[in-house]
Parts: structure tokens; sequence; C-alpha cells
């Protein structure tokens, strides 16, 4: 892990301790994020990533220690955190009798932003889905579906992403593309905490954390 | 605040969607609700006077069951697909969200019950006065069957099976809407005067709309963690 350095740190993880029904997933789990920096969380199947990242989240409450964001434990500032981090789950969050364009109007709604319609269609075109901004979510592909809901990241611009398995499903193609939007968002200053079974390359320094 | 209404009118719009690309579904606690109703005289009996007697537990008990029966689907597919997941994680207000998922609920399960009672009344011979008071009071009741089930929907969301735990659940918070609604349409029927009943649910709904979003967002939460 890296060293500490408190002034530069925009996310922390004070002495995480998860338990899921009897069994204790990670205790006194601490680091530091800075600007720019990504992480990635490594472990085998069960080991707490998605857990651990839905704590980051603040979907669920560590049984012991805190997250910390820009000085702040985001359970005391939900709002502002909420609106600067984007959480893309296992599900996408999308509802499957709506197509991509009000899929993601309404996110971006929810979000507090405004949803433009141009922009979405935008969006959707970089992700590969150029044309099918109005057929129904049912009819893509799961890669597609993941395509759909990654063009959240060009969407908004969030400065912390939690992704759990971003790479699901996504063909080569695919690969490269949120490995590029990983780099830009790092260059940027952006923070992403992410898991994946697949090896993340991306140009920048990686950082990885293990869970055992 | 802006951003909030946005918000509200937003989902709201979303779920009324939905439930227009379901039509299907969206008829089944509408038909559940008037096949309990018109099982009475054909089960019971068909004489007139016990009808108009037994007309008001008759409609309120169907009404209170279709609520029961269409309220699991409040938060299950928004659970199933991870979109529960981005409502919470939304900056705005969790309650307020809620309270445009309660309506759009309603506008599709309880309003056309509402807009349905009349023809139920006359369907069991009620007097008109006793109509017109069975009218208001599933006006004011239903959306408080549907704020107190959503807390128990929310509650019970996270759990596989959580049917029979959601009825256990709300139906004794039920019991109070049924009493003081039945209580209104028999006295109504009778000649007496219903407005302390009618003005009793109001304020449960009163009560129901400024306290369930709360319970009901933190409900998700313990859910969803």
């Amino acid at each position: 892990m890296g060293k500490p350095s408190p002034d530069a740190a925009e996310l922390q993880a004070q002495g995480l301790e998860c338990i899921r029904g009897d069994r204790l997933l990670f205790c006194d789990l601490s680091f530091d994020l800075a600007a720019g920096e990504l992480l990635a969380v490594e472990g085998a199947n069960g080991a707490g990533k998605t857990s651990l990242l839905r704590i980051l989240a603040g979907l669920s409450l560590p049984s012991e220690g805190s997250v910390v964001w820009r000085g702040h434990a985001i359970a005391r500032r939900r709002a502002e955190y909420c609106a600067e981090m984007i959480y893309l789950g296992h599900q996408g969050g999308l509802k499957m009798d709506l197509s991509p364009l009000e899929n993601l109007r309404l996110w971006l709604t929810l979000a507090g932003l405004e949803a433009n319609d141009d922009a979405i269609t935008h969006a959707l075109a970089t992700v590969g889905l150029d044309g099918y901004q109005d057929a129904p979510t049912r009819i893509l592909s799961a890669g597609q579906r993941q395509r759909t809901a990654l063009s959240r990241l060009l969407l908004s611009a969030a400065p912390l992403w939690i992704l759990d398995e971003p790479f699901t499903a996504l063909d080569t193609r695919g690969l490269t593309l949120v490995r590029q939007l990983l780099d830009r968002h790092a260059d940027r200053g952006g923070l992403a905490v992410l898991t994946s079974h697949q090896p993340i390359e991306v140009s920048g320094p990686l950082r990885s954390l293990v869970l055992a | 605040m802006d951003s909030l209404v946005a918000a509200f009118l937003a989902l709201l719009r979303r779920d009324l969607m939905l439930a227009f690309r379901h039509r299907g579904e969206l008829a089944n606690p509408l038909i559940f609700f008037l096949m309990i109703v018109t099982l009475y005289p054909l089960g019971v009996s068909p004489d007139v006077n016990l009808l108009r007697q037994i007309a008001p537990g008759v409609i309120w008990i169907a009404a209170l069951l279709a609520a029961l029966f269409s309220l699991e689907n409040l938060f299950r597919t928004d659970f199933d697909d991870g979109s529960l997941e981005q409502l919470l994680l939304s900056p705005q207000p969790l309650p307020i969200l809620v309270i445009a998922k309660v309506l759009a609920h309603w506008l599709v399960s309880g309003l056309p019950m509402v807009l349905l009672a009349p023809l139920l009344g006359l369907l069991l011979s009620m007097p008109a006065t006793a109509v017109k008071v069975l009218v208001a009071s599933l006006a004011i009741g239903t959306p408080l069957l549907s704020l107190i089930g959503a807390v128990g929907v929310a509650l019970t969301v996270g759990l596989r099976r959580g049917g029979l735990l959601l009825t256990l659940l709300i139906l004794p918070l039920y019991i109070p809407v049924l009493i003081f609604a039945t209580s209104a349409v028999s006295a109504a029927a009778a000649g007496l005067p219903v407005a302390g009943q009618l003005y009793l649910l109001a304020a449960l709904l009163a009560l129901g709309v400024t306290l369930a979003p709360f319970a009901v967002a933190a409900a998700l939460r313990i859910s969803l963690s």
C-alpha cells in the first residue's frame, strides 16, 4: 500500500471491517486514494470485493471504521458525496422495457444533472451503441447493456468512480474503450476504485489492494 | 429545488411509463378486486338486503387484498435490476423519491379501484348516499394502503420469499383503515353522519404522507445494505 498522505488523499478508508453472515470478510482495512489514482481491488470469489465497493459507495455500512471523502465521513454528507460519485454495480440499473436513451435520461435527472438528448446520443455513440438509443434495452446483448451502463461515465463529471467488474461481457474493443476511459479519468485527476477478474492495463499507475 | 422537482417528475413518469408498457400486469389487481366483489352475491346470497348490509365490508376487504396483491411489485423489479441501488445513490432526498414511486403505484392500482367503486356499489345495491361515501373513503384510504404497504415492501424487498411476511407485517396496520372506512360507509347507508370517520381517515392519510416516506427510505437502506 502507498504511504499515507492525508493532505492529498481525497478518498480514505479508515479501519473498515465487514462481516457477512458469520464470516469476517476483512478487518482493519485502510487506504488513501489521491486525485488521479486508480485502485484495483483484487481477491478470490467471495473475498469481499463487492462488499468493499458497496461500503465505499455508501450502500452498506461497515461494521467498523468509516469512509472519508474530502475530509468528511460520507455517512454525514450523503447528498454531496452521491453527487460526486458514480457507482456501477453488478446489475446495471437499467430498465429492460425502456430504451438506453430513456434509462440514461432518468439517471441523469436523478443525479441532478441536465438530461440533454444530444449529449446522451453522443455518449451512446462513443461507447459503440450508435443507432440503439431508442431500442428497448431488453433486446440488447449483455455487452451492449454493459456499454449502456458505462456511458454514464461519459455523461457525468463526477470525480470518483466505483466500478464493480466494469469489463464484464465486453469484447476486446469494449475493453480498450473502458481502459481509455479510465486513462482519461486519471489524467483529469479523477479517482477510480474497481474490481476485475481480467488484468487491468492502464497507461498510468494502478494501485492494487488484495483482499485475502 | 428545481432538480428535485425534475427528479420527482422524471421518476413518476418513468414508473407510469413502465406500468403502461405492461398493460396486462396493470389490470391484474383490478380484475382481482372485481372478482372478489362479484363472487359475493354468487357465493353468499343474492338477497338485496343482505348484500346492502355487507357491501361496505366486501368492497373494502377486496380493495385491501387487491392493494396487498399489487404491492409486491412496488420495489421488486427495481431491486432485481439494480435501479433501486441507483435510486439510493441519487443526491436527491430519498423520501421524496419514495413519494414519487408510491404515487405512481397508487395512480395505477389505487385510483382505478376508486373509479370502479360506484359500479360495484350498484352491483351490491348500495344506496346512492353510501356509494358517495364509499368513493370518498376509498379516495382517502387507498393512498394510505399504498403508503403503509410501501413500508412493508421496503422491509421485505431483500428477501427471496417475502410474500407471506409482507402480509403479516402490513395487514395488522391496514385494520384501522378498514374499520374507519367501512364504518363510514355503513353509517352513510343508515343515514348517520360520516364526517368523523372520514376526518379520521384523512388524519391518518396526513400522518402517512408525512411519516411513511421516511420509514420507507430507512427500510430500503437497511434492505440493500
